[in-house]
Order: C-alpha cells, then sequence, then structure tokens
C-alpha cells in the first residue's frame, strides 16, 4: 500500500500544476480559517470580530469548520480528475501496466492516494478547529469540546466519496475537463430528478429519494449550519428548527457509492483495451 | 528447450474487425525473434494482449512455464509498444525511478541502464526536450531496468533518422549478444534479416510462417552468371535439370536452383563443358523476396 501510495505521489509532486492546486485545496480553507478567526478593525470604525457571534463555541465549531471547509474540495477534485486524464493523454497508463502494475494496483494506487489526502485535510482541520476552539470558545470542558466530533468523520467520508466520484468520471471520460463537465451535468440531473418526482408525486417524497443520489448524498452529511446559528441566536423560534446531526444511514449511503465508484473504475479499466 | 512465451489459438476481435485470427506460436530462451508483418496485420495486437493491456477474445497465453500470474511475469519483462511513452515533467532519471517504483527495483540500476543507451548526460533533462531518438533510448533502457529474461520492443526504429536507427540497431544487438531473448515487430525487413535468427510472420491477423529466418520458403537460392559464351551458357542450363527457372537480363544471366549445389561443384561442371565465367555468385532471396513471396501466395 505504502508503494502505491508512494508512487501516485511522486506522480503528482513533481507535477507543478497538481503540487499548486494541492496547495491551494489545503492553505485555502486554512488561511480561511485563521483569517476569520481574527479580529478585524475597519480603519477605526467598527471591528468585525466573528468569534463575538458565537460560531466558535465548541461544538457548533465542528459543524461550522467542516462545513465551510469542504466547500474547498473542488480544487483537489480538479487534482484527481487531471491525474486520470494525464495518464490518458501521455498514454502512461499503458506503459505503468506493461511495466508491470496490474490494473488492480493502478486504480488501488489513485484511491489509497485520495483516502490520503482526504485523510491528511480532515487531521489538519481537526487541528486547527481544535486550537481555534479552545482559543475562543466559551466552554472547554472535554465532554462539550469533543461533542459532535463526528462532523469530522462526516467530513472525511465526504471527502473520499466526492473524490472517488471525480476517479470514476475521470476514468470513464479519460479526458480532465470532460469528467468535471460531467460532474457538472450530473448534479442538475439530480436536481432534474428531483423536480420530476415532485411534479408527480410530492416534494417530500422526492427530497426522500435525492437523498440517496451521490452528489445530494454526499451534502446531506454536513447540512448547512447557517439555520443552526439562527436557531442559537433565537431558540424560542422552534419553526426554524432542522435535523442537522450526522446519521450514521448518510454515512453508509455515501460509503457504498465510494465502494460502488471505485469498484465502476476498476471494471472499466479492465473491460477497456488500452 | 526453455520456453518464455506461449500463445495458443489466439483469438481478439475489435466489434467486427478480427485483428488477430488463431494465433500460436512459442517463444524460446536466447533467440532474437522477429514478428514480421504489413502494417495492420496484428502485431502490435498480440504483443498488446501478452503485455495485459488488450483483452484476449479467445484462446490463451502463457509466460514461463505457466505457473506465473501474468502480472508477475510482466516484472521479468521488459517492453516497449509503439511510442516512448513518460511522463513529459518529469527528468529522465525521475522517470525511470517511478518504473523502478512498480517494478521493485534498486534505484542503483538507472545510472547503469543509462550508460548502456548513452544518456548519462541528459539525465536530469525533462523527458519533453527530448529528441525522438533519444526519447526511443530512454524507453530502452527502461525496459532493460529489471534485466528482463525477454525484451519486447515494437517498432523500435520508427520515425528515427538513419543515426538514430543505427543506434538503435547497435544497442539491440549488444542486448542481443549478452544472451538476452529479443522479441522484435517490426515492417522493416532488412532490420528483422539484420538482428533476427528466428521470424514469425503475420498478414491479417493469420500467422503465414514461424521458424528460422534462413528456412522460410524452401528455396536452395540462386546463381548469377555472366560469361562471353552466353549462349552455350544458357542451352546448358536449360538442358540441366538442377535449374528449375532462367531469367536474362541485359547480359546477366540469373538460374534459380532446383536443388542444393554449391558454386566450386557448378564451376567445375561449366569448365569441364568448355564455358568459362567472367562473373559467378551464389545468392539466396532476401528476407524482402521471401517475405513478398510468401505474403503474395497466401
Amino acid at each position: 500500500m505504502l508503494r502505491l501510495i508512494n508512487l501516485e505521489l511522486q506522480k503528482l509532486l513533481l507535477n507543478r500544476a497538481s503540487k499548486v492546486l494541492i496547495f491551494i485545496s489545503f492553505i485555502l480553507p486554512f488561511t480561511v480559517l485563521v483569517l476569520s478567526s481574527i479580529k478585524i478593525n475597519f480603519f477605526g470604525f467598527f471591528t468585525l470580530e466573528l468569534g463575538e457571534l458565537g460560531i466558535f463555541n465548541f461544538p457548533i465549531i465542528w459543524h461550522i469548520t467542516t462545513f465551510f471547509a469542504a466547500q474547498f474540495k473542488f480544487f483537489f477534485a480538479i487534482v484527481v480528475v487531471s491525474m486520470i486524464g494525464n495518464e490518458y493523454s501521455n498514454k502512461t497508463i499503458k506503459q505503468n501496466l506493461i511495466d508491470g502494475l496490474s490494473k488492480k494496483e493502478f486504480i488501488l494506487s489513485k484511491f489509497y492516494t485520495i483516502v490520503f489526502f482526504s485523510l491528511l485535510a480532515t487531521i489538519l482541520i481537526g487541528v486547527a478547529t481544535f486550537l481555534i476552539g479552545m482559543y475562543y470558545s466559551s466552554y472547554t470542558e472535554a465532554t462539550i469540546v469533543f461533542r459532535e466530533i463526528e462532523f469530522l468523520l462526516a467530513y472525511f467520508i465526504k471527502l473520499v466519496g466526492f473524490f472517488s466520484l471525480c476517479l470514476f468520471l475521470g476514468m470513464l471520460v479519460k479526458r480532465s475537463a470532460f469528467a468535471l463537465a460531467f460532474l457538472f451535468v450530473l448534479f442538475i440531473v439530480e436536481w432534474i430528478i428531483l423536480g420530476l418526482i415532485t411534479w408527480q408525486a410530492n416534494f417530500n417524497i422526492a427530497e426522500k429519494i435525492q437523498n440517496f443520489f451521490p452528489l445530494k448524498s454526499m451534502h446531506k452529511l454536513i447540512d448547512q449550519p447557517f439555520q443552526r446559528i439562527m436557531m442559537t441566536k433565537f431558540p424560542e423560534k422552534t419553526e426554524i428548527a432542522y435535523d442537522y446531526a450526522v446519521h450514521w444511514y448518510e454515512i453508509v449511503i455515501v460509503l457504498g457509492w465510494t465502494a460502488l465508484f471505485v469498484f465502476l473504475s476498476y471494471r472499466l479499466l479492465k473491460k477497456r483495451d488500452l | 528447450m526453455e520456453s518464455i512465451l506461449t500463445i495458443n489459438n489466439l483469438t481478439k476481435k475489435f466489434g467486427y474487425l478480427t485483428a488477430v485470427k488463431d494465433l500460436s506460436f512459442t517463444i524460446n530462451k536466447g533467440n532474437v525473434y522477429g514478428i514480421l508483418g504489413p502494417n495492420g496485420s496484428g502485431k502490435s495486437t498480440t504483443l498488446g494482449v501478452v503485455l495485459n493491456v488488450v483483452n484476449k477474445t479467445q484462446g490463451d497465453f502463457h509466460w514461463f512455464d505457466g505457473n506465473t500470474s501474468t502480472h508477475d511475469a510482466l516484472k521479468k519483462v521488459g517492453a516497449i509498444i509503439e511510442r516512448p511513452n513518460f511522463y513529459p515533467y518529469m527528468t529522465a532519471y525521475q522517470n525511470l525511478k517511478l518504473v523502478c517504483k512498480i517494478k521493485g527495483v534498486d534505484y542503483s540500476k538507472i545510472q547503469e541502464k543509462l550508460e548502456i543507451v548513452g544518456l548519462d548526460d541528459r539525465k536530469d533533462h525533462k523527458f519533453r526536450t527530448y529528441s525522438l531518438g533519444m526519447k526511443q533510448r530512454l524507453a530502452i533502457a527502461s525496459a532493460l531496468l529489471n534485466d528482463p529474461e525477454i525484451l519486447i520492443l515494437d517498432e523500435p526504429t520508427n520515425g528515427l533518422d538513419p543515426q538514430g536507427i543505427h543506434q538503435i540497431r547497435q544497442i539491440i544487438k549488444d542486448i542481443a549478444s549478452n544472451g538476452t531473448t529479443i522479441l522484435l515487430a517490426s515492417h522493416l525487413l532488412d532490420e528483422v534479416e539484420k538482428v533476427c535468427s528466428h521470424v514469425v510472420v503475420l498478414r491479417k491477423g493469420k500467422k503465414l510462417y514461424s521458424g528460422r529466418v534462413d528456412e522460410m520458403i524452401s528455396s536452395h537460392g540462386f546463381f548469377e552468371l555472366k560469361s562471353e559464351n552466353q549462349e552455350e551458357l544458357i542451352k546448358f542450363l536449360e538442358g540441366n535439370s538442377s535449374f528449375k527457372s532462367i531469367k536474362t537480363e541485359d547480359n546477366l544471366i540469373t538460374a534459380f536452383l532446383n536443388e542444393p549445389m554449391d558454386s566450386s561443384t557448378f564451376n567445375r561442371l561449366l569448365f569441364d563443358k568448355g564455358i568459362v565465367l567472367s562473373h559467378l555468385v551464389q545468392r539466396k532471396e532476401s528476407l524482402e523476396e521471401q517475405f513478398l513471396q510468401l505474403t503474395d501466395n497466401n
């Protein structure tokens, strides 16, 4: 396994474009996080300090940081599709197989790399969140600090799932740009199906079905936190209460998709003549 | 003899097109094999199948004694197919390092193999700055990294200039003289003739011949003759049952043999008849002539 990750890391890190993108995908969410946590003084008129809003309190901070950090996953998604696209355009996939890498090892080296970077991103966000939280949070008892730490797990699963989808699309269309376009098409298709079911039945059923779709199920892992922030501000308004927790079945659905995407990528490569 | 690759009744179809049809042959250790055939005759497809990048439709093949999986066997094989494929943004050294990681070979081999192909001084330059000849030589270095038991080369001199072709051939000959088995696919006949001891001839995916190069067609060769006494010479040749046909071009007579005969016997025979030759050459058909005969007749 280490050999396969090592192989892929050499391919990625010696390529300037992917090196820059990897750097961005790690540094950008981190910078945003740090910037938002410092006190910004607008020329003496007023100071903006997000920490004052209570969003850096444990346990809600886990929810907020993972939600926002997940928005930056698109940069690494470009790396994932281009690491497949490049192998096809340079025909190095063929050479790799001739040199003695099996088709299974080829897919696994990509998948392990995805897991490796997702894990790295999760650890970084976890540590940053913990430190910022310890600094700002009004509560620092261990039971409160580590409550809802499952958002970190959800973040990890979400990244792995999303990048596996990118891996599959990359294998399917062989060109990075088309794979990204496909991702966008999939996004639209999911909403069209939602619309169609709503039209035929009703919105509740439609949304329940949509929760099983790949992109929506990944999105659903970490629900938007805005409503929750409102809830903490106005606890008496019960009509805005919603279910934001990370549920086991949400994780299972995404893991199911991940397994399917990796398996399909392998099947695709196995059946294909290079 | 120890067999390295055995192919049995291999068939590959691309949709309606049959690229390889019921092909069988065996590669034995220590020989230099050529796969000959016009463009599109299934050479590259056959190599693709045994190298695990093209899926077979029917038949089977096995490497070595048949107990090694293709995946493991490929680690003991060195192969380059068509164009050299490397990562353009890596240097030669980095590219070879990657191959070492795949094959599980020690990095110390890199320097050694770069010296063999004469790329030592350019090893830290990016692959995309290389000329085609250098790319091809790097590909050979990469294929040699694991000291393979068999080296498979598909059109290694395609698109190269004369110097490049000469360099590559010299490298191949050096490797062959070390006892490495080589399988060379080419449509360049003189290339195969110069390098190979055995040959497999394909046309439209079917095997026309497989065996030693010099036994490709049952021919005993021919004499090229000149004499001042031309008419008598022709008369003698026509009357002799050892010759099947006689061709006269300007004043050069070509006489094709029906049965083996060496030139000194022939010369003495003529001298006894009072015919003095001014020119006598005994030759066999070149591979090109044999190949054209073979592909036309079938």
